[in-house]
């Protein structure tokens, strides 16, 4: 054990996932509402099957992101090394147009207003953001959502189209599930090492990825390089832009924004251990079913002495070892066993990772007549039921069925141990031990999956003040700084002067100003919320007009 | 010598090179957000993926051109056994070949920003500044070349504009050499002076953050919280309206 270093992780277990986009809209309110970002989703939830968003992205013979193995087997980023990125950076070879993503648009809602007195109702057409037309609207973020438009867009799901022709028809009609999706923050991440100009780096105290707008020369090479399409390029403003991990919340212990909203509580963010000088070893391993293995062999245990003395050694610090130990993705990923990556043959060493879905096996089962909930049939659909299987494999675990059938047993195993409690029939503990748990563990599974207590789902240790020089997070600079927001003043009044960086203190500067309502330009306020500073209780800040004051 | 070629070719240049040098020195600490690209690629691939390779090429061979023709003194290059007639037709030929490609560059560059609609509301105004006085300096010099050489019996620039050039970073400027010199050559020098003192306020900043440090650096990069680094001191404000159609 060489280096270790810390890394705040995300689990989502889908099967709680409704696909209300409601983490999406709350994430575009804090981060993305502005010019050069409308079409912008730093998280956005996606029908599987379904294209994705952008359109193929999964596709890496055609979109050329995230890391490869050359032939001799040495790790190299798969749209060209850097010789070859600098020759072609006067145009990006492989870069996905504005039409792959969507053209953003708006309405003429004034035309409901100002249009003259007519027999028929005005209407508002919609508008291109893109080139300011009229338009029309033929795709946007979520086209496909809910299989709409199955039979035509589904069959070009890259992930389908890697399954076997008579899979696909069958596979419509049975089965379907939301895949919400951030920035992996990845351990190996190829958007870092696809920026030409060093801006993007990953954080060392917490390993959040980020854009220093600062430095950003607007290469666009990033976009290529991320095989997740999360590096979205503003613009307007000509630089890149991507997930924060919600930086300034998770620094004074905030769960993120998409987190915080998610109505199916099903997001849960904490700390993990990892080596560091081990991160490239394990994305090279040579078989791409390997690399989820070797993944989980970076991670490192809390609760190993030699890995807590390793950990103190390379400063950090004790409530974060603390967080570590109490970690719900440790629990989820090794106690449990039942949280996988998302394409780890992408080799960035991924950290947003999942619980593949039971519902459609469940689903499937229930529609041939039999009992969904008996473990007896569970167990026997899951080994006969090919086509989930198959789907999921392709998404968590490159292609191999078996760790993707072992999560589905162990789920499954909750299920009908739980409703045997529930229904007030004794414990049954040869459920458990059939997939290699007691029934305590899966009591305790059940009681971090079900109930999920908000303390549980979020272990989020606060950032060190004395890990940096200064209290404020100068470093990230990240494209929040640049509200005219967050208190900037100067010898010529209000926006000159250096900015301020993002911090709490000056959320609550900027919560004074939104209430206090006085020289404020009420355009600037208009339809501005700030989820950033909202801690979950009561009305977000500016979402609903200040009631007049009598006066 | 008169008055009008002392400040053309005595005092212009240094307020050209002073704008220049101060002009980025200033906008790199004010302005380090604005310093980009403005990449338009997201809009636009296919036109953007001839002209730009075209024109990056091109210029860069011109520049490396000008520092051959300008910069290395006529007396080292016959030390090394390059004669006149070697060194003009080598000159000519590549300098020509790469002009046309900038040139050619700049138009399929100069039609898409026209006609692609996306791009052309993204050109400010600025923009079409920068694009009038480069494609002005481009035409001028590729016309005193081709009108000096291959229609004209040639004239050799090295004994008159370099040392000229030379002159004026010796801070001692022969203001007779250029004063001299053809008048379409003259007009070259001062709209490439022009050009210079707008380069730093325009997005040709680009060019003197090439990112030549990606071959050596390590690929991940991990940075603490605490480095920050300066930041520019603009409040910047661009990329922060409240979304909307572009308005014309
Ligand atoms: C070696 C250094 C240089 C590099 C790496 C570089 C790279 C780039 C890149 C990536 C773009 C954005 C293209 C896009 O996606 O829209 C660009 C645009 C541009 N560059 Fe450069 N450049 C360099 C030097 C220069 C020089 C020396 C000039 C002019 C004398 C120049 C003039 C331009 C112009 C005019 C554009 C705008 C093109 C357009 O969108 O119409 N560049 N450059
Ligand atoms: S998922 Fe995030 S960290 Fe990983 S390569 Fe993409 S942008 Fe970078
Ligand atoms: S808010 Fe939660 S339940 Fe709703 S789509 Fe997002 S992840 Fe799914």
């Amino acid at each position: 054990m060489t280096r270790v270093m810390a890394q705040l992780a995300m689990v989502m277990n889908l099967d709680k996932c409704i696909g209300c986009h409601t983490c999406s809209v709350t994430c575009k309110q804090t981060w993305t509402n502005r010019a050069g970002t409308e079409y912008v989703w730093f998280n956005n939830v996606e029908t599987r099957p379904g294209q994705g968003y952008p359109r193929t992205y999964q596709d890496q013979e055609k979109w050329q992101g995230g890391w490869e193995l050359d032939r001799r087997g040495r790790l190299r980023l798969k749209a060209g090394g850097r010789l070859r990125k600098l020759l072609t950076i006067f145009a990006n070879p492989v870069m996905p147009s504005i039409q792959d993503y969507y053209e953003p648009w708006t309405y003429d809602y004034d035309r409901l207003f100002s249009a003259p007195v007519q027999d028929s109702t005005p209407v508002a057409r919609p508008r291109s953001l893109i080139s300011g037309e009229p338009t029309k609207i033929t795709w946007s973020a979520n086209w496909d959502d809910n299989l709409a438009g199955g039979p035509e867009l589904a069959p070009s799901d890259p992930i389908l189209k890697r399954m076997s022709e008579q899979v696909t028809l069958d596979f419509e009609r049975a089965f379907m599930f939301y895949l919400p999706r951030i920035c992996e923050h990845c351990l190996n991440p190829s958007c870092v090492a696809s920026c030409p100009s060093g801006a993007m780096y990953k954080r060392s105290e917490d390993g959040i990825v980020l854009v220093d707008q600062d430095r950003c020369r607007g290469w666009r090479m990033c976009v290529t390089g991320c095989p997740y399409k999360k590096v979205y390029f503003n613009h307007k403003t000509g630089k890149a832009e991507k997930c924060t991990f919600c930086y300034p919340r998770v620094e004074v212990g905030l769960p993120t924004v998409c987190s915080e909203t998610c109505v199916g509580r099903l997001r849960y963010l904490g700390v993990l251990l990892y080596d560091a000088d081990r991160v490239t070893e394990a994305a090279t391993v040579p078989d791409e079913k390997d690399l989820f293995e070797a993944h989980k062999n970076v991670l490192l245990d809390p609760n190993d002495p030699d890995v807590v003395a390793a950990a103190r050694r390379d400063g950090i610090p004790e409530d974060w070892l603390e967080a570590a130990r109490r970690s719900p993705i440790h629990k989820l990923i090794f106690d449990f066993g039942v949280a996988l990556p998302l394409h780890p043959e992408f080799r960035t060493l991924p950290m947003v990772w999942y619980i593949p879905p039971l519902s459609p096996v469940v689903d499937a089962l229930a529609n041939t007549g039999h009992d969904g909930e008996e473990a007896g049939n569970l167990f026997g659909a899951i080994d006969a039921l090919r086509i989930p299987v198959e789907y999921l494999a392709e998404l968590f675990t490159a292609g191999d069925p078996e760790p993707v059938r072992a999560v589905l047993r162990r789920l499954a195993a909750m299920r009908s141990y739980m409703r045997r409690i529930n229904l007030g029939r004794p414990r049954k503990e040869s459920i458990a031990t059939a997939v290699g748990m007691t029934g305590e563990k899966i009591e305790e599974m059940h009681r971090l999956l079900a109930i999920a207590a908000y303390d549980e789902r979020y272990v989020i240790p606060k950032a060190h003040a004395e890990q940096g020089a200064r209290l404020e997070e100068l470093a990230t600079g990240c494209s929040l700084d640049y509200e005219g927001g967050p208190g900037m003043s100067g010898p010529f009044g209000e926006a000159s002067g250096r900015p301020r960086p993002v911090a709490v203190e000056t959320f609550h500067a900027l919560k004074e100003r939104q209430e206090s309502g006085a020289l404020v330009d009420p355009e600037e306020r208009a339809g501005r919320v700030n989820l950033l500073n909202w801690d979950g209780k009561g009305l977000p800040d500016g979402l609903f007009p200040n009631r007049k004051k009598e006066s | 010598m008169n008055a009008l070629d002392l400040i053309l070719w005595g005092i212009a240049p240094y307020l050209a090179l002073t704008v220049f040098v101060l002009g980025h020195v200033w906008r790199y600490r004010y302005d380090k957000f604005g310093w980009t690209t403005r990449s338009s690629q997201l809009y636009e691939s296919r036109l953007l993926r001839v002209g730009s390779p075209l024109f990056h090429f091109g210029v860069l061979m011109v520049l490396l051109g000008h520092v051959g023709g300008l910069v290395v003194p006529k007396s080292w290059t016959e030390a090394a056994g390059v004669s006149e007639e070697m060194y003009h037709v080598v000159a000519v030929v590549l300098g020509t070949v790469a002009g046309v490609c900038t040139l050619a560059g700049l138009a399929i560059l100069i039609y898409r920003r026209r006609t692609v609609g996306p791009v052309f509301i993204a050109t400010t105004r600025n923009d079409k500044l920068m694009y009038a006085m480069l494609a002005l300096t481009l035409v001028l010099g590729l016309s005193a070349t081709v009108v000096a050489n291959v229609l004209g019996g040639g004239y050799d620039y090295r004994t008159t504009i370099s040392p000229w050039f030379r002159s004026v970073f010796a801070f001692q400027p022969e203001i007779s050499l250029m004063a001299g010199a053809p008048l379409l050559f003259q007009l070259h020098a001062l709209s490439a002076l022009a050009l210079f003192a707008v380069w730093p306020f325009t997005r040709l900043v680009h060019m003197l953050t090439a990112p030549i440090g990606y071959l050596t650096r390590p690929y991940v990069v991990y940075r603490s919280r605490d480095l920050g680094g300066e930041r520019g001191t603009r409040p910047a404000r661009r990329g922060w309206e409240p979304a909307g159609p572009p308005r014309r």
